[in-house]
């Protein structure tokens, strides 16, 4: 396989796994959450590298399974995805369009830290995704998906999902 | 214990089973939590846990040549390594969260160490768990205060649980003799010497919450040894059954 094909290959890859969108918060895709660390080609195969955002993610098996069915339909070569820890994931991954995308969908994106002393992190303020008011209060550390914390909006009264720093 | 294991596969086996154990334990709370809230952030952390025992397992599996799998549902009890601590009963809410509290600072301690490890899979396992586990103890922190200090009878059953699974804690801070080529190695670290610096902090949560640490000798535990308090018996016998059942099944 000469090079021109490789390029052409990986730009038909990244373009189909933006279409793969996380099982749990669909507005975004796995490419916007900065979850593929690499794509490599090699005699018709074709290795993704994928960065799992919480070790026990329950939209993990989902996401791997895409990925083949995806690339598999796409190119018709073998499809291996490798999942890499290191370095770990981080929400610092996440693209600008994907943190656009999680605010309109109603989920305030991560806010960065305050503070951390010793074992007490506190978030920097978080604003209401509804109504953009500062005045908002956690009401629990955990939500419904492992990335996300449950916040509630003093302003408009609105509760709301954040997606943690990580 | 399994004769043939080496140190490391000993270490991982210990830490991936500490992870499993604890983590099918807070499984257990899910429909029984106290508020639906609770419910989700104990089977978050469940989940988290499960997630890094897998990790675990998988490095342990390729030396082993076994898979995450047969480790988890077909070792005996003998050969599970975790500490007395996590598979103590889940007991009421306050239980839970003295037990998480405890695990939570050493596993802290251990995490930050083992970032630094010799083992490059190792440190990576750590560097990627000890952003869970950071949360896990804010949580858990947060919950002995607010219980300790809060009504009347919350801070009874925080005190009961702290008094009966202090003599646990003792063991979590013990270095195993199997180990010693690994300290030396820097493979992990002296894991006695991680316990003075949190005490200190342990500490310092325990009288914010208003709460007695209670001074009592440790338990002569022998989880990492393979003996276990009647408890794990009966953990493994549900988190096994379907391979013992249905051998080789798959989903």
């Amino acid at each position: 396989m000469n090079k021109t094909s490789i390029g052409n290959d990986e730009k038909v890859i990244w373009q189909q796994l933006a279409t793969i969108p996380d099982p749990e918060i669909p507005v975004v895709s796995i490419v916007d959450l900065g979850m593929i660390r690499g794509i490599t080609v090699d005699n018709g195969q074709v290795i993704v590298q994928l960065a799992p955002t919480y070790n026990g993610c329950p939209a993990l098996e989902v996401i791997r399974m895409q990925i083949r069915a995806v690339l598999e339909q796409a190119l018709r070569k073998n499809v291996e995805v490798q999942l890499i820890i290191d370095p770990p994931w981080t929400t610092d991954w996440i693209s600008k369009e994907g943190l656009h995308k999680l605010k309109e969908y109603g989920i305030a994106p991560p806010a960065g830290r305050k503070s951390t002393t010793g074992w007490r992190d506190e978030a920097a303020n978080v604003s209401c995704p509804h109504c953009g008011s500062d005045s908002t209060e956690l009401i629990s550390q955990f939500g419904s998906t492992p990335c996300k914390a449950l916040y509630r909006c003093t302003e408009c009264l609105e509760p709301f999902d954040y997606f943690k720093c990580h | 214990m399994d004769e043939q294991w080496q140190p490391l596969d000993h270490f991982l086996l210990m830490r991936g089973d500490d992870c499993l154990i604890l983590g099918h334990r807070l499984s257990e709370w899910c429909g029984h939590g106290p508020i639906l809230e609770q419910d989700m952030a104990l089977t978050n952390i469940s989940l988290d846990l499960i997630g890094q025992a897998r990790l675990y397992y998988q490095l342990a599996g390729e030396r082993l040549g076994r898979s995450e799998d047969q480790l988890a549902y077909l070792r005996n009890e003998r050969n599970y390594l975790n500490a007395w601590l996590v598979e103590q009963p889940n007991g009421d809410f306050a239980h839970t969260i003295v037990r998480q509290f405890f695990f939570d600072w050493y596993e802290n301690a251990l995490l930050e160490a083992l970032e630094r490890s010799k083992n490059d899979r190792l440190a990576a396992i750590a560097a990627k768990s000890l952003k869970e586990a950071r949360y896990h103890r804010q949580y858990s922190c947060e919950w002995v205060i607010r219980l300790g200090d809060g009504t009347e009878e919350s801070h009874r059953r925080m005190q009961a649980a702290l008094d009966r699974l202090t003599p646990y804690v003792g063991e979590l801070y013990q270095n195993h003799a199997f180990h010693a080529s690994l300290i030396d190695d820097q493979v992990i670290p002296d894991i006695a010497g991680l316990w003075s610096p949190i005490e200190q902090q342990m500490v310092e949560v325990i009288r914010e919450s208003t709460l007695t640490f209670p001074v009592m000798p440790s338990l002569p535990a022998r989880g990492r040894e393979g003996i276990h308090t009647e408890h794990l018996g009966f953990v493994l016998t549900e988190l096994q059954y379907m391979q013992r059942a249905y051998p080789g099944s798959t989903w």
